[in-house]
């Protein structure tokens, strides 16, 4: 996807004109051979359980590398679960457990011997809340690379990964200031840039903006579309628009009744296809129901 | 309700028809309720005697020690080195310091063993230990809280003071001495700290350990670099209030630290702590009305003005803790 034409796509606006669905398959399958090579997550029938009862289950998609990916869903629909399987976030509760299997650049995540510290080190999590360590900016930006052992110029670091969170300016004069000091928006990026320290290669964002206004949430897109030049971003949102908006592939999952007499749902993927197609033209009637906001 | 007759507040009478076509215009005014007034008076009756009693006690303290300070000069009972209140030949000296120093001997020796104990449990059970594992070991830890101190004191006295003397030697460890009842008073506030601080560190939002971990920081990285750091205000508020109950902790100090008041940074010399002076004046060794008697309000007001001050650094120290994040 040349960046001009991506850039068109993006800026047309959600939901107006029928697509031409031909134009889309032959897109489609262009992408499809481009990107096989840049293959960064492979999984493959994943389903996560909460102690017996599935939270998600059967998942199979593909995320490929520079892009945005968008987990949408209604709640409930197992996004934020699914999401901490990258990297293995889901090992903090002790109830979880992972089948199937997920593969990073080819390497089995869930493999015996794999560490959960090192493939967090390379597959970084930004979060719903804005969590800075009550600590000042400097230190916030400096917590990556101390834990890893990183041998880098501090001073360097913290700028470079403030400026690339696009909040340097705001806060150049204000390193050793307490962290809670800066607004909430200020907050998220800081932990964007927190976690872009450590120079991951994947960015996990679970609902990044959800807690933020609306100036702020404009500005963390914007931040996300120029992370993509450097990093592999996923994404989970609520808000269908922002997905549209920032993401080249969308996914969208729900809920299904897995016990009629519990009433016990889990989640399932419905449909994983490009940004613009689940949005203009979904294969699936849950899927179009959802977008065009008859559901959820 | 509504079949009894009813008087309102401006003691016009209540509507009893029902809720439709009230034929008294609406009133809003306020009733008497009477029960609420004596559930108040009795709340307020019981929170009034114990603030009273606190009072009455200090009142008492300070107004008899100041019957003391008539005979002994505050600037005698603060320089003085020596304290003979029971006769021999430097009878009649008051200088409080070999009292305050045996108090703190004994507090700083048990603040050496119950805080990395304390800390180190707490931290085990907040960070490492699994639910199941917490949920038997936080109760049980407190279980040790309820140890009644005389019977630790017999256990210093007859056990670690042994321990001690096999390996230091009898020729330098006393029968009586400070490290003894120290280590057992600090494992007597062990309880106190590890679940205090256990509190402080599990009430760290989770977010917070979720980002450590999300930037590739280890079990221990989390627990020592944003856990501990994040809950060190609570932390800081158990160790001061640990130390509060080593100061004024009696009977253990009393059985096994020794009656030698003894200006000393020795552990084991027998030494006196100021609570244990009391209790061997009381215990009959002093007539009451003489200077010696007079003596104990001055320690007592010392030792109050001691773990009240702790007590306010602890409260300030919660009071920041609780803005930290």
């Amino acid at each position: 996807m040349d960046s001009a034409q991506s850039q068109a796509v993006r800026q047309r606006p959600v939901l107006d004109v029928p697509v031409d669905s031909r134009a889309l398959a032959h897109h489609t399958a262009a992408e499809h051979s481009k990107l096989a090579s840049d293959l960064v997550f492979d999984v493959r029938d994943v389903t996560v359980r909460y102690g017996v009862h599935p939270a998600i289950r059967n998942v199979s998609l593909q995320i490929y590398r520079h892009e945005i990916t968008a987990l949408i869903g209604p709640s409930g629909c197992g996004k934020s679960t699914f999401i901490r399987c990258f990297n293995r976030m889901n090992d903090l509760i002790p109830s979880a457990t992972v089948e199937g299997t997920i593969t990073y650049h080819g390497q089995d995540l869930y493999a015996k011997g794999v560490d959960p510290v090192e493939v967090r080190r390379r597959i970084g999590m930004v979060f719903q809340k804005p969590n800075p360590f009550p600590k000042s900016v400097r230190e916030n930006i400096l917590f990556g690379p101390k834990v890893n052992g990183m041998e880098v110029d501090a001073d360097e670091v913290v700028e470079r990964s403030l400026r690339r969170a696009a909040l340097w300016d705001e806060v150049r004069n204000k390193l050793n200031d307490s962290a809670y000091s800066l607004s909430g928006g200020q907050q998220q990026r800081l932990c964007i840039a927190r976690a872009i320290a450590i120079d991951p290669d994947v960015i996990l964002m679970d609902e990044p903006a959800s807690a933020l206004d609306p100036i702020s949430t404009g500005r963390i897109e914007d931040l996300m579309r120029e992370l993509q030049e450097r990093y592999t971003i996923v994404i989970v949102t609520h808000n269908m628009q922002q997905a549209a908006r920032v993401s080249d592939r969308t996914a969208f999952f729900t809920t299904e009744v897995e016990d009629e007499a519990s009433d016990f749902r889990s989640g399932k993927l419905v449909e994983y296809d490009f940004t613009e197609k689940i949005f203009k033209n979904p294969s699936d009637r849950r899927t179009e129901d959802y977008v065009t906001g008859r559901f959820g | 309700m509504h079949s009894e007759p009813q008087t309102s507040a401006a003691g016009m009478p209540a509507a009893a028809a029902g809720p439709e076509l009230p034929s008294q215009p609406l009133s809003l005014a306020g009733r008497t309720r009477r029960g609420e007034r004596v559930i108040l008076g009795l709340l307020w009756l019981c929170a009034a005697v114990s603030i009273f009693t606190t009072v009455g006690i200090v009142l008492v303290l300070f107004v008899d020690a100041s019957d003391f300070f008539r005979d002994v000069s505050i600037w005698k009972f603060f320089t003085d080195t020596a304290w003979r209140p029971f006769g021999g030949v430097e009878q009649g000296r008051f200088g409080v310091l070999p009292l305050v120093n045996g108090t703190l001997l004994v507090t700083a020796i048990a603040m050496m063993v119950a805080v990395p104990l304390g800390l180190g449990s707490a931290i085990y059970l907040s960070e490492y230990a699994a639910p199941r594992a917490r949920r038997v070991l936080k109760p049980v830890l407190e279980l040790l809280a309820g140890v009644p101190t005389v019977v630790l004191g017999y256990f210093a006295l007859t056990f670690m003071t042994p321990v001690l003397r096999a390996i230091f030697g009898t020729s330098t460890v006393q029968i009586f001495n400070a490290a003894s009842a120290g280590i057992v008073m600090g494992i007597m506030i062990v309880p106190t700290i590890a679940s205090l601080s256990e509190d402080a560190l599990s009430a760290v939002p989770q977010g917070l350990r979720e980002s450590a971990y999300g930037l590739g920081g280890t079990k221990r990285q989390v627990a020592i670099r944003v856990v501990t750091p994040a809950a060190l205000s609570g932390i800081v508020a158990a160790v001061i209030l640990g130390m509060g109950r080593a100061i004024g902790e009696t009977m253990i100090v009393a059985i096994a630290a020794g009656n030698l008041p003894k200006l000393t940074a020795n552990p084991f010399d027998q030494i006196q702590t100021m609570t244990a002076y009391i209790v061997q004046a009381v215990g009959g060794e002093a007539a009451r009305g003489s200077l010696t008697y007079e003596s104990i309000f001055a320690v007592g007001a010392l030792l109050f003005l001691m773990t009240f001050a702790l007590n306010v650094l602890a409260q300030r120290f919660v009071r920041r803790y609780r803005e930290v994040y």
